[in-house]
């Protein structure tokens, strides 16, 4: 390919002309896995760019990249905002990590910012992400409470800890509140693709689901719950607040901005160092979207309750006692997990009649 | 696992509406080929033509007006991909290329004010008695106009090619320009108007992803199903049964995985999540064991003077 050679080495030059001009602006990339408009996932991340800009005006320059394939391209895409003079890059999506930690490797005064990964291989490498646990307990709490035909269905993208994390935590409390429900789930294999969304939402729904969750970033599950009428879905990422009160229920809302701009100021401070952060809904990073009037009364308030358990720390998502799939035991009463579990989550809790993807 | 909860029925019409987007795409791609210029802006031309007919039905509340300024808007967009490449005489892999990324841009660009909202439903239409046939009636009966216009659009390009004059100078064309140069057809304008047709279709397929299969505006929503048309239109080697073979076979596929996955069938997932791509690929290259290889002029581009 000597068009895309040559396309490289040009970005290249044009990169290394703008580092020789570097000024003091602190200047932070971006890199999206989806397009900006996908209303869920990358739409939030971006919200969070938005409000850099906002809150730092003139002393910061933002730059994002979108619709960046996981593996090898996005270290391409890394490589090119470092060369181009970016202090702080933040890369949002799992399947960015080895590629941050390589590029990290590469610019060692380049803070990198790896979001729901787990690698921290160089001292300028951070991993932030937000308990979307505890929002799953939400949902699976109202999911077992509203569904009629007791069947969930549940969207999945890639097997990855959070997700197998998300499934788990959702499938703990809608068995709690109704112990005949039964989860249907589809690997999708991908972060975003409607059309794939809207067909894997619809086969669940022939298959006699009435409630939909999704892992995925697009509203179209969304879409094809409102075509068949008496579906129930949860908006995934963001809010999703077009197709409320129904079918979206509620939703799970991340909120980046904070975060963004506290590291931001780190690096401009010189204070920014290698963590971990992983925050839930008490420091609101996680947001509970509006639970609409489709829900009943007593099921509103006990979801509520429970949001204000897991804010305060009074109540833990994954409380024993609680089995494995395979039936040996994971908590014992009472006893919660740790984060070392969870971050590394691969099996699925007792009930559950399907098997992870290996 | 639970066979017994994927509704055959169900499935079928399912994966028909399923291939349309690909059927309309790789048709339209088909004749471009068929006419020597090869268009990789298929995927472009289709996000353009999806935001431009969910914007028309949108703001009109017509669905079938909606298709139509689709149909403009992919040929508009392939009409700068003419001009680069019958007028300019530029390369047709990179034009094809800028195409999509610049169709994937001015798409998001048109589409910001039309995230979240719900398009006009387009009815199916009555086939009265018929739909009430069992088995039959809810898989054949109970779909679009749109949907049929694509089966048509099959046919009528299958026949175009194979019986008509029209059909002869077009494969003339792709197979040897110098030849029907000489001959006096005019093979800019025959590639042009290839080419457009190529874009109305592709946006088409496009405005059915938007406006029925998914249906709303998404950045992006199209997510490679024109990368697939195009290789569907060469597995197909060039001829438009096979295409409609290799589309539903694509399009069966992709909805039975996600139906066993849902069934809870013990075949891993990885399996299950290739093998669209995978069979339709096996199936496709058998069926072109025989002699049947590309227009002759395939990507080459024409001057007059050469």
């Amino acid at each position: 390919m000597k068009l895309t050679s040559l396309l490289t080495s040009a970005a290249l030059a044009l990169g290394l002309a703008t580092t020789a001009m570097a000024d003091d602006k602190t200047k932070v990339g971006f890199v999206y896995v989806g397009p900006v408009g996908d209303g869920g996932w990358t739409y939030e991340h971006d919200k969070g760019r938005q409000a850099v800009e906002a809150h730092f005006g003139d002393k910061v320059e933002t730059v994002f990249v979108e619709s960046v394939a996981e593996g090898p391209d996005s270290e391409r895409v890394m490589t090119q905002m470092a060369l181009d003079g970016a202090d702080l890059i933040f890369t949002t999506s799992f399947g960015y990590m080895d590629p941050t930690n390589n590029v990290a490797a590469k610019f060692p005064n380049v803070k990198f910012e790896h979001a729901t990964g787990y690698k921290r291989l160089h001292p300028n490498v951070s991993t932030y992400s937000a308990r979307f646990y505890e929002g799953r307990a939400i949902q699976g709490h109202i999911a077992g409470k509203m569904t009629k035909s007791n069947i969930i269905g549940y969207i999945a993208s890639y097997p990855i800890p959070e997700v197998i994390r998300g499934i788990n935590s959702a499938y703990i409390h809608a068995s709690k509140v109704n112990p005949d429900v039964e989860f249907k789930i589809i690997w999708a294999y991908t972060w975003f693709d409607p059309a794939k969304e809207a067909d894997a939402a619809k086969a669940l729904i022939d298959q006699g689901a009435d409630v939909i969750l999704q892992h995925t970033d697009s509203t179209a599950p969304q879409a094809a719950a409102q075509e068949a009428g008496n579906v129930v879905t949860f908006g995934q990422a963001s809010d999703m607040g077009q197709y409320a009160p129904f079918p979206r229920v509620s939703s799970i809302i991340d909120d980046w901005a904070p975060y963004y701009i506290a590291r931001t100021q780190a690096v401009m401070d010189g204070t920014w160092e290698s963590m971990d952060t992983w925050d839930g809904i008490g420091p609101g990073m996680v947001g509970i979207g509006e639970i609409s009037d489709a829900v009943p009364a007593d099921v509103k308030a006990e979801a509520l309750a429970m949001k204000a358990a897991l804010a305060d720390g009074s109540y833990h998502a994954f409380t024993g006692p609680l089995n494995k799939q395979d039936g040996t035991p994971f908590l014992a009463d009472g006893e919660t997990a740790d984060d070392g579990t969870l971050a590394g989550m691969n099996f699925y809790v007792e009930g559950i009649d399907a098997e992870i993807p290996q | 696992m639970d066979l017994s909860a994927i509704n055959p029925i169900l499935f079928v019409a399912g994966f028909l509406i399923a291939a349309t987007p690909l059927i309309f795409a790789a048709i339209g791609e088909l004749v471009v080929e068929k006419s020597g210029s090869l268009n990789l802006g298929v995927e472009g031309m289709m996000i353009v033509g999806a935001i431009c007919g969910f914007a028309t039905a949108v703001e009109t509340g017509s669905p079938l007006l909606g298709f139509a300024a689709a149909a403009v808007g992919g040929a508009l967009l392939s009409l700068l991909f003419a001009f680069l490449t019958q007028v300019a005489l530029a390369n047709q892999v990179a034009s094809g290329l800028a195409l999509t990324l610049f169709g994937l841009g001015l798409s998001a660009l048109l589409g910001q004010s039309y995230v979240g909202i719900k398009p006009p439903r387009l009815g199916d239409i009555n086939w009265g008695p018929l739909a009430d046939i069992p088995v039959i009636g809810p898989i054949l009966f109970t779909h679009d106009i749109i949907l049929y216009l694509g089966l048509v659009l099959v046919i009528a390009v299958w026949a175009m090619l194979k019986y008509s004059r029209m059909g002869l100078v077009l494969r003339a064309v792709g197979e040897s320009h110098d030849a029907a140069h000489a001959l006096g057809y005019k093979v800019k304008r025959i590639r042009t108007a290839a080419i457009m047709f190529g874009g109305a279709c592709a946006g088409i397929g496009g405005a059915y992803i938007s406006l029925i299969r998914v249906p709303q505006w998404t950045e992006g929503m199209t997510a490679g199903v024109g990368w697939i048309a195009l290789a569907l239109v060469v597995f197909a080697s060039w001829k438009p049964a096979r295409l409609l073979l290799g589309a539903y076979l694509f399009g069966g596929i992709t909805q039975l995985q996600l139906n066993l996955q849902g069934a809870g069938v013990a075949i891993p997932v990885e399996y299950l999540a290739m093998s669209p791509y995978v069979i339709t690929i096996v199936v496709l290259v058998i069926l072109s064991r025989d002699k049947s290889a590309a227009p002759a002029s395939l990507g080459r581009t024409f001057h007059a003077s050469s």
